[in-house]
């Protein structure tokens, strides 16, 4: 157990931005809202899932959105708990702890404003372990367990109860709900026991998250190379160094989808690279050979600072490191890549965990 | 022929040189930057018309880059009380205004904050009816006791309507006189850092007034009625009328200057610029004649705004950095002895061991006397001093390869002809004023950077509305709308939204209006 201060809500926002594989939002609205919540509440618990009991009910978290819309048009404060205190409504029952469902980007930190508001303790896992763009991407699922009941409350108070078949319902009701509403809103649920969370979550992922923007806060101030320290502290593969020479963009279906392409720099000079992505980076490409694909992470780093770059952020001449690090085992599984594997998102590729693919060398 | 001077206020010197209507170089001038600035200003500018005996009356055009902006917030001096207006309630409680600024910069704006509801959605749907009333009160509020007033409003990228109609309250209740600053017309989206840097560039205008009054008078007290304009940070200019209105423009646009004069003195237009001055070493990229931008939200004086800056690396390297003996290792700055150089340097007869000391001490550059130092000490500098610009310059390339590298800027006499990394080592002439010609080639800009909706028109339709617009600033900031040329264009495609919404900056330059030469 121990207690989230300011410091580690600083550390936290800069790890998950690395989690986040290019998407789940820039996570410095949230840093401001957790940091505005335990300024007023004071710190917050961070336990791990052992401590949870058995039969306590761990209610998640989080934003879902537009991440454009997020950072223009910012929450009343008032969405987290109103969307929690709806499903212990229908539940009958009261929440004895908070969690992220994604730890990629803003959501890792935003379960921190209604633990602060009430005083309960924050669980150090989450359903994805990076950041997934759709509902229905979390170990849970993958586990079967029905996502019910699932509030989604907006700005202005309105307020919607879901009880969908399965995810993929409850992604696209709530996926449409949320353009109606302006964009982005707040959703708190499907409640899990504490049973589950120990089975089924991510462990220790906010601990992970703040590892790692420890070392980049950190690598800064000492001036030593950040990326080769992240790839020690996440276990993570050296990619390329490369500049992005070209950024290609399309929209379909209200998705970004796009190429970047990279030419190697230094000891990569003369290679070239293709990065596609949606809302998160998905596949790297060497010459048409797949070097690493999702749901292993990707990440695309400044080679100076070691500060992550979103998608959005890509534009012809950035420096940069990409790296990959491999995904939690759950997503390795037959259902895990029919859920988020390559082909899900439109790559005709089959999976091959990233450490497999670059055995016996670099790419 | 019609004369243009341009002056470039550093953090050490204050330049200025008079370029003729083939913006070649007549004179050139360097004086100690002042504490008060102006003085310095007055300075430069009578010591330039005397020394290139050109008739007051021939000189048409003045350009100004200065640093009082950044000093202002940097020293927290000279600002106004700002009241600050959001439209956006129900939305955005979550963070208020100012939050995470420093508390003694906030302190200093005396802010007088009001949340009202207002503003719309990405789409252009309202979030709640610009809530008049509040506005109203805000403003009573208000009185006597805020300078100035920024306003920002949820989406005012998307539709501006709910700012202005605040605006026209605001000189309804509280007179037309009071300056206030819209945020649509300061940033992008991104509520907080765009409400930032409005509530900077309202915290601002007073210093931007002055300055400009200043500015007008050491021009009269030469004789010259010239038009006056200041530079902007992207490197082109706006008249004094625009620059009191958009301050925050005026922010970093020193190393901008540098790096337009240097390309413009080399004729080199892509590689990398390295301007020595008094106290930091700024090295930049050149792209197409014009300074790569960052990608990174951009802190100024503590506060994230997303202000498109240049992509500056510094260094603390400067021909003022002290030098320093501690437990027989070597230890460069950060310290600097800034303007002062010319008083406190060894080479001048002052006790301070700097690095121009030590250049003066290697034979690499004159001084006035030669300063007493251990010769082997000071190569032991030099090595020093040198691996750091190197690294610097590493750090900036684009690619592996070598690449043209311009030296400008007064320190850079202390740097050698051969730097790693550097396929040439370019020395232009006039390198110690590029700062300056920089502000006086610079041509009149324009841009915009807003949320089009391509659900009820095509992208066509949207980019040329975008080119519009910016043309439109442009031709505010004092350009000749004939020749106006688009420099840049960006669209990004907005996600996780139906209706194809998508972000289109668009930035066009050209010669100001009135202005004969090609230039």
């Amino acid at each position: 157990m121990n207690r989230l201060d300011a410091q580690a809500i600083e550390e936290i926002a800069v790890g998950a931005a690395v989690l986040g594989s290019g998407g789940g939002g820039d996570p410095y609205l949230g840093k401001l809202m957790a940091l505005a919540a335990i300024e007023r509440y004071g710190p917050v618990l961070c336990i791990d899932p052992e401590e949870l009991q058995d039969d306590d009910m761990v209610i998640p978290l989080s934003m879902i959105g537009a991440p454009t819309v997020v950072v223009e048009k910012i929450p009343s404060g008032r969405e987290s708990g109103q969307a929690f205190a709806m499903v212990e409504k229908w539940c009958g029952q009261t929440a004895q702890a908070t969690m992220p469902i994604e730890i990629g980007g803003v959501n890792s930190l935003i379960p921190i404003v209604v633990a602060a508001e009430r005083g309960i303790p924050i669980v150090d896992a989450d359903g994805m372990g990076r950041a997934f763009p759709e509902m229905q991407m979390d170990t849970f699922h993958l586990a079967g367990i029905r996502p019910y009941p699932v509030s989604l409350v907006d700005e202005k108070g309105n307020r919607m109860l879901f009880e969908t078949e399965d995810g993929l319902w409850l992604e696209a009701l709530m996926r449409s709900a949320t353009v109606t509403m302006g964009g982005t809103a707040t959703t708190a649920g499907f409640p899990v026991t504490g049973a589950q969370v120990k089975t089924h979550a991510i462990p220790k992922t906010l601990t992970q998250a703040r590892q790692i923007g420890r070392v980049l806060l950190h690598a800064r101030r000492l001036s030593r190379d950040p990326v080769e320290q992240l790839l020690e502290v996440t276990g993570g593969w050296m990619l390329f160094r490369g500049k992005v020479v070209d950024v290609k963009r399309r929209t379909e279906g209200g998705f970004v989808k796009g190429t970047a392409r990279f030419a190697g720099t230094g000891e990569w000079q003369g290679r070239q690279w293709c990065l596609h992505f949606q809302n998160e980076f998905l596949v790297v490409e060497r010459e048409g050979i797949p070097v690493a694909t999702t749901p292993d992470l990707i990440a695309v780093l400044d080679t100076e600072t070691g500060m992550p770059f979103t998608t959005e952020r890509l534009r012809y001449g950035i420096r940069a490191a990409v790296i990959a690090m491999p995904c939690h085992p759950a997503w390795r599984t037959e259902k895990g890549l029919e859920t988020v594997g390559p082909r899900y998102f439109g790559y005709d590729l089959d999976y091959v965990p990233v450490e497999q693919r670059l055995e016996g060398g670099r790419p | 022929m019609t004369y243009r001077i341009g002056i470039d206020v550093g953090g050490t010197n204050t330049d200025a040189v008079l370029l003729d209507d083939r913006l070649r170089l007549v004179t050139k001038v360097k004086v100690p930057t002042t504490p008060d600035v102006e003085t310095g200003i007055c300075e430069a500018l009578h010591r330039v018309i005397k020394d290139s005996g050109v008739p007051p009356e021939h000189i048409g055009y003045a350009m100004l880059g200065t640093t009082h902006c950044t000093n202002a917030i940097v020293e927290r001096k000279r600002l106004n009380r700002v009241g600050i207006i959001r439209i956006g309630l129900p939305a955005t409680t979550a963070v208020p205004p100012m939050t995470a600024w420093p508390a003694d910069l906030k302190a200093e704006l005396s802010p007088t904050v009001a949340m009202v509801k207002g503003g719309v959605e990405y789409d252009g749907r309202m979030i709640a009816p610009l809530d008049e009333e509040a506005v109203r009160a805000a403003c009573q509020k208000m009185m006597e006791k805020v300078d100035a007033v920024a306003i920002t409003s949820v989406f005012s990228p998307v539709s501006r309507e709910h700012e202005e109609r605040a605006a026209a309250i605001v000189a309804e209740e509280m007179g037309a006189d009071v300056p206030v600053s819209l945020s649509h017309e300061i940033g992008s989206i991104g509520l907080l850092e765009r409400e930032n840097a409005t509530i900077v560039n309202a915290a601002l205008i007073m210093t931007a007034r002055t300055v400009a009054e200043g500015f007008r008078r050491a021009l009269e007290r030469e004789g010259i009625r010239a038009r006056l304009f200041f530079g902007q940070n992207d490197g082109t200019l706006m008249s004094v009328e625009y620059a009191q209105k958009y301050p925050i423009r005026t922010i970093a646009c020193g190393p901008t200057n540098s790096i337009r004069g240097a390309a413009h003195l080399s004729g080199c237009t892509d590689g990398v610029v390295i301007d020595v001055g008094g106290t930091t070493t700024d090295v930049g990229v050149l792209v197409r004649g014009y300074p790569r931008e960052s990608s990174v939200a951009v802190e100024i004086g503590g506060i994230r705004t997303h202000f498109r800056m240049p992509d500056l690396l510094s260094v603390g390297i400067g021909g003022g950095t002290l030098v320093r003996v501690e437990n027989g290792r070597v230890r460069l700055g950060p310290d600097s002895v800034g303007y002062r150089l010319v008083e406190k340097g060894l080479a001048f007869g002052g006790d301070a061991w700097t690095l121009t000391d030590t250049a003066v001490a290697l034979g690499v550059m004159k001084g006035e006397r030669m300063p007493l130092l251990d010769r082997d000490r000071c190569e032991q500098v030099y090595r020093l001093m040198v691996a750091e610009v190197e690294e610097a310059l590493d750090r900036m390339k684009t690619q592996a390869g070598p690449v043209p590298v311009v030296l400008v800027g007064g320190g850079s006499a202390m740097l050698p002809e051969q730097l790693a990394g550097a396929s040439e080592v370019i020395r232009p002439d006039h390198f110690e004023v590029a700062n300056a010609v920089g502000a006086g080639i610079g041509q009149i800009g324009g841009q915009v950077d807003r949320i089009y909706s391509l659900a009820d028109q095509s992208r066509d339709q949207a980019l040329a509305e975008a080119e519009e617009t910016a043309r439109a600033d442009a031709v505010q900031a004092g350009a000749d709308p004939s020749r106006l040329q688009v420099v840049e264009v960006e669209e990004i495609p907005l996600a996780y939204l139906p209706g194809n919404a998508v972000r289109i900056r668009v930035k066009v330059a050209g010669p100001f209006k009135g202005c004969a030469s090609p230039f």
